[in-house]
């Protein structure tokens, strides 16, 4: 299952450690953060909740990146 | 500018201000410390908050780290003015960075503005506008003049002039009227219209074209993937040579040259190091590069599915492409009268009402070009014999009008064609009155569009085509083009391209452009497939890697000048800010570049790299 979530991030280095930050966490297959369109684009892994996995993903992003948001 | 973003404005003044202040003022010690503290804080206590969150979540390298630890060493070293620099110019930087992504960001947007936010269903003699995601398929719409229409249809009721240019690009109406079919997105010019839908809105055009507009950037090029890895290894790299810089020589001196270590010089430049170290004007300037140049391609009605095959139609030599729909209109129209005896008005007029009955192609293209009302009244005994043509009686003459066995057939002389094309002869009251071609013909730009691909650099064109050797070779030479295969079906057409990918060098990409009728396999086996004059063909958007909104080949060369001159910048992007950087780092080591060169090499690089990127937009003259 894929899902697009909109985010907020200051700079694009700074997305693509959010991009990292999401591919690690548990549950997710893959994910690609697109700077540009402030969009986050996550592939779930098969049987796992969307709900809980994103915010597993919110706070890994958080870690990296203190300044930066996901609108679940 | 964002509220964010003023309070950072305000800032930035409000500490170079304090700056100039203390600039002048003749204090010393303690008290300068103090009060140079002032503008540090006011521009940089939340990249030093960032740097000691970032330590605890062991997030070491990143810039705030850098800039806290750069500029808290210069002040420690005693070197205020420019500790506060530092922090200053790095705030203005980013700041100029997020107001020129957030600029290109909404002028890309707006360009894309083609989301309809309503739909006006009109039940039971009710007119409700709705959200278009609820309407059902057969559903009755109300489009008043300067309304987008929301969803794709057939036009139910009304006339009226559509503009398509945010689609395709192109300025020029299109006429629509009763039992047309209109694609969402375009904007209804003079009439009202009703129109009954025929997909639900998530299927519809305009939502296909923002789905792929909005994926676009997420398909990664080489150049970005190289990017990031690059920016992985170089700010950890780039740290510790610092920490290098600021220990090795000094112990050299101090143990191995019994020189005096000069500690307070050495951390200096190990400090320029770290400022130089911030990989941002090209992390930030390369996407924007790709984002900005798919942004402007769409302007033209071009839109490309992803950086990658903006990167990939940059190294484009091979153009591939089909005959019939894309150099050619893929209608049949009368294209000349030959050998006439009569007026060609005549000819024709014997023709269209001899042929008047038969639905074939042939005597539809004769009945346009005859354009006026046809009096079935004066045709009489239509006989029809088939894969031949017709007899019949007009006006009380015999007309016959078909092929050449007909003529053989009926015993009567006529002339050999020497064009390609459908040859169709009339005879009148058994004597030979002239024939008319009847060919497929080429687009109005095709000729351009072949020597503008010449043009590019385009080495090899080849044309393939399920058509006749003789129509195939004669359009090939108006064309001005070499290569043609000719007489293929769907299939050939697959296996003469894996050929010629087979033939090329690795590095020079191949492009095939169809118009995504019946050769999707071939679109999609070409390293690019390019879909021509696809408003309104699935198939063909969900084939191609780079879709032509109209139908115009002239785009093809269009498309690839604009996908070289955003590669072109992201190169200049890249070679630019690695070279500086690298540049200056040396400079750095060697004690020659100080850390307003630094700030220079950081800031000013990513300014111009964005500014430059922001060039990739531009693509309208090309």
């Amino acid at each position: 299952m894929k899902k697009t979530y909109k985010i907020e991030v200051d700079c694009a280095n700074c997305a693509n450690k959010m991009e990292e930050a999401a591919k690690k966490t548990e549950g997710v297959r893959d994910a690609v953060v697109n700077f540009m369109t402030l969009k986050m684009k996550v592939e779930f892994e098969e049987g796992s909740d969307p709900k809980q996995v994103m915010q597993a993903v919110l706070k890994n992003c958080k870690r990296v990146e203190d300044d930066c948001e996901i609108f679940l | 500018m964002n509220q964010k973003q003023k309070k950072v404005l305000v800032r930035i003044f409000a500490a170079a201000l304090c700056m100039a202040v203390l600039a002048l003022l003749p204090v010393t010690g303690l008290l300068r410390f103090g009060l140079f503290m002032i503008p540090y804080l006011i521009i940089g206590y939340d990249i030093l908050k960032k740097a000691v969150k970032g330590i605890l979540n062991r997030q070491v390298f990143d810039e705030n780290f850098l800039m806290a630890v750069a500029t808290v060493g210069a002040i420690l070293l005693g070197e205020y003015t420019e500790g506060v620099a530092v922090m200053l110019f790095y705030q203005i930087g980013e700041l100029f960075q997020s107001y020129a992504v957030g600029k290109s960001r909404k002028n890309i947007s707006e360009l894309m503005d083609i989301r309809p936010d309503y739909a006006n269903v009109e039940r039971d003699g009710e007119v409700r506008q709705t959200d278009p995601d609820e309407v059902e398929i057969g559903s009755i719409l109300l489009v008043q003049p300067g309304e987008k229409i929301p969803i794709d249809g057939v036009v139910q009721e009304g006339a009226s002039a559509l503009n398509t240019s945010a689609l395709t690009g192109e300025s020029l109406p299109r006429e629509v009227k009763e039992g047309d079919e209109v694609i969402s997105g375009c904007i209804n010019m003079t009439g009202v219209l009703r129109i009954r839908t025929t997909k639900e809105f998530g299927e519809s055009t305009v939502s296909k074209i923002l789905d792929l507009v909005e994926n676009a950037s997420s398909r990664k090029s080489r150049s970005e993937n190289f990017i990031s890895r690059f920016a992985r290894i170089y700010t950890p790299a780039v740290c510790y040579g610092a920490l290098a810089l600021a220990v090795l020589p000094p112990l050299v001196r101090m143990l191995f040259l019994g020189l005096p270590p000069q500690w307070g010089m050495w951390v200096y430049r190990a400090l320029t190091f770290l400022v130089i170290s911030c990989p941002c004007a090209l992390v930030i300037s390369i996407p924007l590069g790709f984002f900005a140049g798919i942004g402007g391609a769409g302007r033209e009605g071009v839109l490309v599915k992803g950086s990658n095959y903006l990167e990939a139609l940059a190294a484009a030599r091979y153009v591939v492409f089909d005959k019939t729909g894309t150099m050619t209109q893929g209608v049949f129209e009368v294209n000349g009268i030959h050998h006439n005896r009569i007026g060609e008005e005549e000819l024709l007029e014997y023709a269209a009402l001899a042929e008047c009955y038969s639905a074939h192609p042939i005597s539809r293209s004769l009945k346009n070009a005859y354009g006026k009302e046809i009096d079935k009244s004066r045709v009489q005994g239509v006989e029809e014999i088939g894969g031949n043509g017709v007899t019949a009686k007009v006006d009380g003459k015999a007309v016959a009008v078909g092929n050449g066995r007909l003529m053989k057939r009926l015993g009567i002389a006529y002339e050999e064609c020497h064009q390609a094309g459908t040859v169709v002869h009339v005879a009148v009251e058994g004597c030979y009155m002239g024939h008319l071609l009847i060919s497929d013909r080429l687009k109005p730009h095709a000729k351009e569009a072949v020597s503008a691909l010449e043009g590019a650099g385009i080495e090899h064109l080849v044309m393939l085509t399920g058509d006749s050797r003789a129509a195939a070779e004669h359009t090939a030479r108006e064309l001005g083009i070499k290569t043609v295969y000719s007489e293929l079906l769907p299939a050939d057409k697959v296996a003469k391209t894996e050929e010629l990918l087979a033939e090329k060098p690795e590095r020079e990409k191949l492009v095939f452009v169809g118009d995504g009728v019946n050769d999707a396999p071939v679109l999609s086996r070409a390293d690019i497939g390019i879909a021509m004059g696809a408003l309104g063909s699935d198939a063909a958007i969900e084939a191609a890697d780079v879709v032509l909104m109209d139908d115009d080949p002239l785009k093809i060369a269009k498309a690839i000048r604009i996908s070289r001159k955003c590669i072109r910048i992201v190169y200049e992007n890249i070679y630019f800010a690695i070279g500086v950087k690298l540049l200056c780092l040396l400079l750095g080591a060697l004690g020659i570049a100080n850390m307003w060169l630094a700030i220079f090499a950081d800031v000013g690089v990513m300014v111009l790299a964005v500014l430059n990127a922001i060039r990739a937009l531009f693509v309208k003259n090309l």
